[in-house]
């Protein structure tokens, strides 16, 4: 069954995201863009162009890379970088690796996703960042659901669900001692659905894996993954070719391809409407266990 | 497009968490896996249904204690509107939550077991609703199938809450009582065949169809930062960046900067870079004027001759956020706008018993959850409005300078 469904961009989420931005670049002196090259920090530098048009975006891009992108990622973001004139900085989890501060996973089901908390808390603090922007929003998991809009973090980068500041009307307290950071989700009211639609009314440019193309994959317990030198593969398990797209982009270890033949934004919408996974379904890192979004974000993780 | 925004409050087991769950299930907005989640939650714990009351189930933290212990947002949508709820725990424990939840909302909706009928919480739940003025009350007589869909049951319990309402006083509140049975999904998204005794619409169809409520107020602009690219094109452009918190403005009013006093002409109001002639209430925006003042972050801006008056000493109902007592000695940072400054509660005029309505004498420094009246001074006048007149410009927060919590939300009398 075809579901009907809001088929416009609710503009009061772009003047609310504004606002936050505008609160961020005032009570901080230091913020930045967690960039990962996905729909929602791609939403994010528009809304930033905006908020301070005709000013400067008065915030780098970082980008956390585990080394396991999609090639296709990477083009994107060199492109938008080029275009937009923003500064990038890119904290690398290899360098992590080589350190020795992290170790990698090893076996089948192994991925670097859970070893960029180490890259990105290193990166935040080598550069003094004192609060970080996300895309990340309330309507994607539980744990996120009761995240706040300036969100605390200690020391270690922690979150403490259970000790967060109420956030009352448009109040937004951005006050932190030393070492503290603040995470900053402007579009924390926003669902996959508004994404989309705001994409396609502000007509922004998204990285190819979004839209239909074929790729080499191999079927495991009925999920799709993309073939890569970043996997392991067993000896019994086939490559076959298929046409798919990503409904997220994460790393090529851990983002589960779709089969699908959707290739303009409006067959994308269409597809999240009518579509039965949600959108951190695809995603491997969350189905190991159903904590595991609150288990990583009380360590850290964006 | 609208943005329709809800606030749930509930007792424990009055079934706030299965009417939420079956709003979500019923317009679509549950995934296959999430309900593949739940089949399995409801085996594992015995239940030959779907309990929709897990889709709503927090964090593990919480599950451990078997509390819900903050705001969770929920989001659902239809062609018509987008939803977001604030759902709040509804022990007195959790008054802060539940006014954390309420302080955006246009609707609150209170549930009502009809068993229980109208209870100590359902006297809190609709005290905050009335203090915090929310346009709509929405009281959801919940498990009429375990009174037989009984319509007398139901008018004494509506008639008990009229009663109750008619106690307080904000008199523009509209409020709804329909009879709904959450488990078999009565009245909630179809009109229900078991109660045709009741005429009125069922829950989402009256959701969908309440005018968004026009907001009260002067124009009022708080002033996030000051805008000044400094570059070749717009070499000596200088906009002030702020959310419109109440009313509109037009290119070519008069408008007076708080606190200074000084005063000049709308010459642009930029938004996401396009010019247009008019900005209303809720709007990000960027507006010019015609003369060089200094101006910035914390000032307001507001139409030239309908400035509020700006005052030092103010009396407020606080409700008390923190862990820490309100401490009498101690200066605070009251937030109100885009301004910080420091303030002192003079006096506790008294305690309010949101269940009973009684003034309590205060004992010692207020604790967390209890709500007060209170007298406060502010070290710089500030262009506040009264909370009845102009909501958006009548609230405040009070920040602890040392441990930097938010320790109380205020509204200015």
């Amino acid at each position: 069954m075809k579901k009907d469904y809001l088929k416009e961009f609710p503009r009061e989420l772009e003047d609310e995201a504004i606002y936050i931005m505008r609160e961020a670049a005032a009570q901080f002196d230091r913020p930045a863009i967690l960039f990962s090259g996905g729909k929602d920090s791609i939403t994010l530098v528009r809304l930033a162009q905006k908020a301070f048009y005709p000013g400067k975006v008065p915030f780098p891009l970082v980008h956390i890379d585990t080394g396991h992108n999609f090639p296709e990622t990477i083009t994107f973001r060199d492109k938008l970088v080029a275009e937009t004139g923003l500064e990038l900085i890119v904290g690398l989890v290899q360098d992590d690796i080589d350190a020795k501060r992290v170790v990698e996973e090893t076996g089948k089901f192994a991925s670097r996703n859970i070893l960029q908390t180490t890259t990105l808390l290193r990166t935040i603090e080598a550069n003094k960042f004192d609060a970080c922007m996300g895309g990340a929003r309330r309507d994607e998991e539980k744990a996120r659901a009761k995240e706040r809009v300036f969100s605390v973090r200690d020391d270690f980068g922690q979150w403490d669900a259970k000790n967060q500041r109420p956030e009352l009307f448009d109040y937004l307290n951005g006050r932190i001692r030393p070492g503290e950071n603040v995470r900053v989700f402007p579009i924390s009211n926003w669902t996959e659905l508004d994404v989309w639609n705001y994409i396609r009314e502000e007509k922004l440019e998204i990285p190819s894996i979004y839209f239909s193309h074929e790729r080499p994959v191999i079927e495991r317990n009925g999920v799709l993954w993309p073939y890569s030198d970043f996997i392991f593969k067993d000896a019994d398990e086939v490559i076959q070719t298929k046409t798919v797209r990503f409904r997220t982009v994460g790393d090529m270890s851990c983002t589960a391809a779709l089969a699908s033949t959707a290739n303009t934004i409006e067959q994308i919408i269409e597809e999240v409407i009518g579509t039965s996974v949600s959108e951190r379904g695809t995603r491997l890192d969350d189905q190991r266990s159903e904590a595991a979004m609150e288990a990583r974000k009380a360590v850290g993780y964006f | 497009m609208d943005v329709f925004r809800i606030a749930t409050a509930g007792s424990v087991d009055d079934g706030k968490s299965t009417l939420i769950g079956r709003l979500l299930y019923e317009t679509n907005s549950i995934t296959t896996d999430k309900l593949e989640a739940i089949e399995r939650a409801s085996q594992r714990k015995g239940i030959g249904f779907l309990d929709l009351s897990l889709l709503t189930d927090g964090l593990v933290a919480e599950r451990e204690q078997g509390i819900t212990i903050d705001v969770a947002h929920i989001y659902f949508n239809t062609p018509k509107r987008k939803f977001i709820i604030a759902d709040s725990p509804g022990h007195v424990e959790y008054t802060r939550n539940m006014i954390t939840g309420a302080s955006r909302a246009q609707t609150s909706i209170i549930l009502v077991d009809a068993r229980k009928g109208i209870i100590e919480q359902t006297h809190r739940h609709y005290f905050i609703a009335n203090l915090l003025r929310i346009p709509y009350v929405i009281v959801c007589v919940n498990k009429m199938d375990l009174v037989n869909y009984a319509e007398e049951v139901f008018t004494k319990i509506k008639n008990d809450f009229l009663k109750l309402s008619a106690n307080l006083s904000n008199t523009q509140q509209q409020i709804v009582v329909i009879p709904v049975s959450s488990l078999h999904g009565d009245n909630l998204t179809t009109r229900s065949e078991k109660m045709p005794w009741f005429t009125g619409e069922p829950l989402l169809t009256l959701l969908e169809a309440l005018p968004v409520p026009a907001a009260p107020g002067k124009f009022r602009m708080p002033v996030q930062l000051a805008i000044r690219p400094r570059n070749e094109s717009h070499h000596d452009y200088r906009g002030y960046a702020g959310r419109i918190s109440s009313g509109k403005i037009s290119v070519g009013d008069a408008v007076t900067v708080l606190p200074s006093g000084r005063t000049s002409n709308v010459t642009g109001i930029h938004k996401n870079g396009v010019e247009q002639t008019m900005a209303a209430y809720r709007e990000s925006v960027t507006i010019t004027i015609a003369d060089d003042i200094d101006i910035s972050r914390g000032d307001m801006l507001v139409r030239s001759g309908e400035e509020p008056v700006l005052k030092p000493e103010h009396t407020a109902f606080i409700c008390w956020m923190d862990s820490q007592l309100l401490d009498p000695v101690k200066s605070y940072l009251l937030q109100h706008g885009t301004q910080r400054i420091k303030a002192k509660i003079t006096q506790v005029n008294f305690v309010q018993d949101t269940a009973t309505l009684q003034q309590l004498a205060p004992a010692g420094g207020l604790k967390m959850n209890e709500i007060a009246k209170v007298s406060l001074k502010t070290a710089k006048p500030l262009p506040a409005d009264a909370y009845h007149d102009n909501p958006a410009n009548g609230t405040f927060i009070l920040i602890d300078e040392f441990t930097n919590n938010t320790a109380a939300v205020g509204f200015f009398e």
